[in-house]
């Protein structure tokens, strides 16, 4: 069993909601991602969303576009990324790691040799932002046939007959965007996301995770009561964004808000 | 390389025509690579486009703008003197400096207008990067009472000032982009989050034959007229087809409105002509299909892009801010691939000879875009006959490059 579905179902037994932070591999520096992602482990994370730096992500506010830039500046490669997780999983053998970036770093590398690497240092699911599942012909069989799971975005755009389709290719979890809207852009409202959410529940048994705009415990803890998975990033990104010149104290960081959450979201 | 990675060596050219696939592919290339936001907007826009396609209303409401509003046709001109001093083929100059706005850009501003009208959306907003599909946009947008916000690149707000001031006047906000290498591309990235944030409301009207499907179709349609036109003009004036046709190609909306219409006419040969910048073999251009790049995704489709081994897309360097781009619209990148047109580069250097040439011999300045077609015009004409013919699109006037030339001229105003 994929480690995704593994985490979903033990949290469902338990009765508790997944909570899910996204950092930029390679943002402020390679050298401390690995670090981050214990870190945001051992503070109650479910599953980390590891971000593959792009020059170009259209889909990014100016938050994590400027974590792009810091990690790109220090040569972060999608090669590199793979090193990370095979690092993190000489200890960690049981949270779940997904990629989420952009096509064009892996359509570079090749999609076989992608999938490839990805299975053989740990990978458990990939999110491609700019790859809804009508263009993921190619690459679904390749990530399928690894046990990798292709994770999809849901919108409030979305209609119903897409959504349709969408929780047809989904694997993993289904990744609800709040808003419409870059990430980091606006709070979301969480009775909007209720209503967006009652209908895919009726598709799918995926678990329904959401993501963009969510700030704090507060709002960790409205979405974790509609949603199966809270997706926090910009929150954690902006505190590295701050500390790029005091380093040592970013983990620190990052744990005191996914803790206050998770605390948030138990209660 | 992975991607559906064999060419398509059995298309043939009259099968060209028939592109994009229902999905909005060509060949492997084009497609939709966006977020999910985007996706009901597209296809909404997909719908009413192919709706409105084969409507004789709309198209009759089309015609009537280009005739009455932007001035056409344009004319096919024989530029004698210039053809004489080169020593060998007749160059004929389509005059799209001419339009409204002074560039082929308004045939599609035009068209996607009609269409922002239809879907009843207040608001549009637009990518730039020389700044003419900027001005063609507020000036319809201006035509129609329409709120519209322009991103352009902060290098580009800078080196073509004059444009920006014209998007002012006709009542346009002009958001300069900071990100990035703050051209074209970044204008672009910055287009595509508003247009995620605000899709409700807002109309995006994409200045080239690139982006998501049905950008590239739709872009395509609009600027035809220019070869339907050409092509007629050519049976009328030179009493025949030509023998080849020129173009510059940045995303390639004006190569493809001129070049569409030939596709089937097999004796006509055809040169895209993109950015050599400091020279291709230098690394610092914008030639994608010229340089051969590796084939990549940005902006919703799938084509040749200039991007590094990692994947990350490249810086790109050019005399001209409306061929600084490291993409291409995903139907070049077929017809390079089924060898239908020849896609080569001119240099900075070259393009400022043709500029200044054309200039004197002609009494026409062109944009330092349709300069790139004019530097291979030089190329190509000494080797071709007198009594052949060469139709080079002059997709747009000089007016805006001006001050660029007078500062590599040394006078400051």
């Amino acid at each position: 069993m994929n480690r995704i579905d593994q985490r979903f179902s033990e949290l469902k037994q338990q009765g508790r909601k997944a909570l899910i932070p996204y950092i930029t591999a390679g943002d402020p520096a390679p050298q401390y991602t690995v670090g981050f992602m214990h870190a945001l482990v051992e503070a109650g994370a479910d599953v980390i969303e590891l971000g593959v730096p792009f020059s170009d992500p259209m889909a990014d506010g100016p938050v994590i576009q400027k974590a792009c830039e810091r990690a790109l500046k220090q040569g972060t490669r999608l090669v590199d990324l793979m090193q990370m997780v095979k690092e993190f999983r000489q200890t960690d053998t049981t949270t779940p790691v997904v990629l989420m970036g952009y096509l064009n770093p892996i359509e570079r590398i090749g999609y076989e040799n992608f999938a490839d690497q990805a299975a053989s240092v740990g990978v458990d699911g990939v999110l491609i932002v700019d790859m809804p599942p009508e263009e993921a012909e190619e690459i679904g069989p390749l990530l399928k046939s690894r046990d990798l799971a292709a994770i999809f975005l849901v919108a409030p755009t979305t209609s119903n007959q897409r959504a349709a389709t969408i929780c047809a290719h989904g694997e993993g979890y289904l990744y609800y965007v709040s808003l419409k809207g870059v990430t980091g852009a606006a709070t979301l409202n969480a009775d909007d996301v209720a209503e967006h959410l009652a209908p895919l529940r009726g598709m799918t048994d995926l678990p329904l995770c959401v993501g963009f705009g969510i700030r704090d415990g507060v709002t960790a803890a409205e979405v974790a009561k509609v949603a199966d998975g809270v997706i926090v990033g910009s929150a954690l990104v902006n505190r590295i964004a701050e500390s790029v010149d005091a380093p040592e104290t970013i983990a620190g960081q990052l744990k005191s808000v996914l803790a206050e959450m998770r605390t948030a979201m138990d209660a | 390389m992975t991607v559906s990675a064999t060419p398509t060596p059995k298309t043939k050219f009259s099968d060209l025509t028939r592109m994009p696939d229902a999905r909005g592919h060509f060949g492997p290339y084009g497609g939709r690579f966006v977020s999910e936001t985007l996706s009901f907007a597209l296809e909404e826009l997909e719908k009413t486009y192919l709706s409105l396609r084969d409507d004789p209303d709309f198209q009759a409401e089309f015609d009537y703008d280009l005739a009455h509003y932007v001035g056409r046709p344009s004319p096919l001109y024989h530029a004698k003197r210039w053809s004489a001093s080169l020593g060998g083929a007749q160059i004929w100059l389509k005059r799209e400096d001419l339009n409204h706005t002074g560039a082929h850009k308004v045939n599609n501003t035009i068209g996607q207008a009609l269409l922002a009208k239809k879907t009843g959306k207040p608001r549009i907003i637009a990518e730039t990067g020389a700044g003419q599909h900027g001005v063609a946009s507020a000036t319809v947008a201006a035509r129609l009472g329409l709120e519209c916000d322009v991103y352009m690149g902060a290098e580009d707000v800078q080196r073509q000032k004059l444009n920006v001031y014209r998007m002012r006047l006709l009542g346009a906000r002009v958001i300069p982009v900071e990100s990035g290498t703050r051209t074209l591309k970044d204008a672009m990235n910055e287009a595509l989050r508003d247009w995620v944030t605000n899709v409700d409301n807002t109309f995006y009207i994409i200045g080239t034959v690139a982006g998501p499907h049905p950008y590239p179709l739709l872009v395509r349609d609009f600027n035809a007229v220019v070869g339907r036109e050409a092509r007629r003009q050519s049976l009328e004036q030179i009493g025949r087809l030509p023998d080849a046709l020129i173009a510059c190609v940045g995303g390639g909306s004006n190569a493809l409105g001129l070049f569409y219409p030939f596709v089937e006419d097999d004796d006509v040969a055809m040169y895209g002509v993109e950015a050599g910048g400091d020279g291709v073999e230098t690394g610092r251009h914008a030639a994608p299909l010229a340089s051969n790049a590796p084939r990549g995704v940005l902006h919703g489709n799938r084509t040749y892009l200039m991007s590094d081994e990692a994947g990350q897309v490249s810086d790109t360097h050019s005399i001209s801010a409306g061929l600084d781009y490291p993409g291409v619209g995903p139907e070049h990148a077929l017809w390079k691939d089924v060898g239908r047109v020849s896609y080569v580069a001119a240099n900075d250097k070259e393009v400022l000879e043709a500029f200044r040439e054309l200039t004197h011999m002609e009494g026409i300045m062109p944009a330092l875009e349709s300069a790139h077609a004019l530097a291979h015009a030089k190329v190509l004409a000494p080797t071709m006959r007198p009594d052949q013919h060469i139709v080079v699109n002059l997709s747009g006037r000089g007016d805006k490059d001006i001050m660029t030339v007078a500062k590599i001229d040394g006078i400051e105003f």
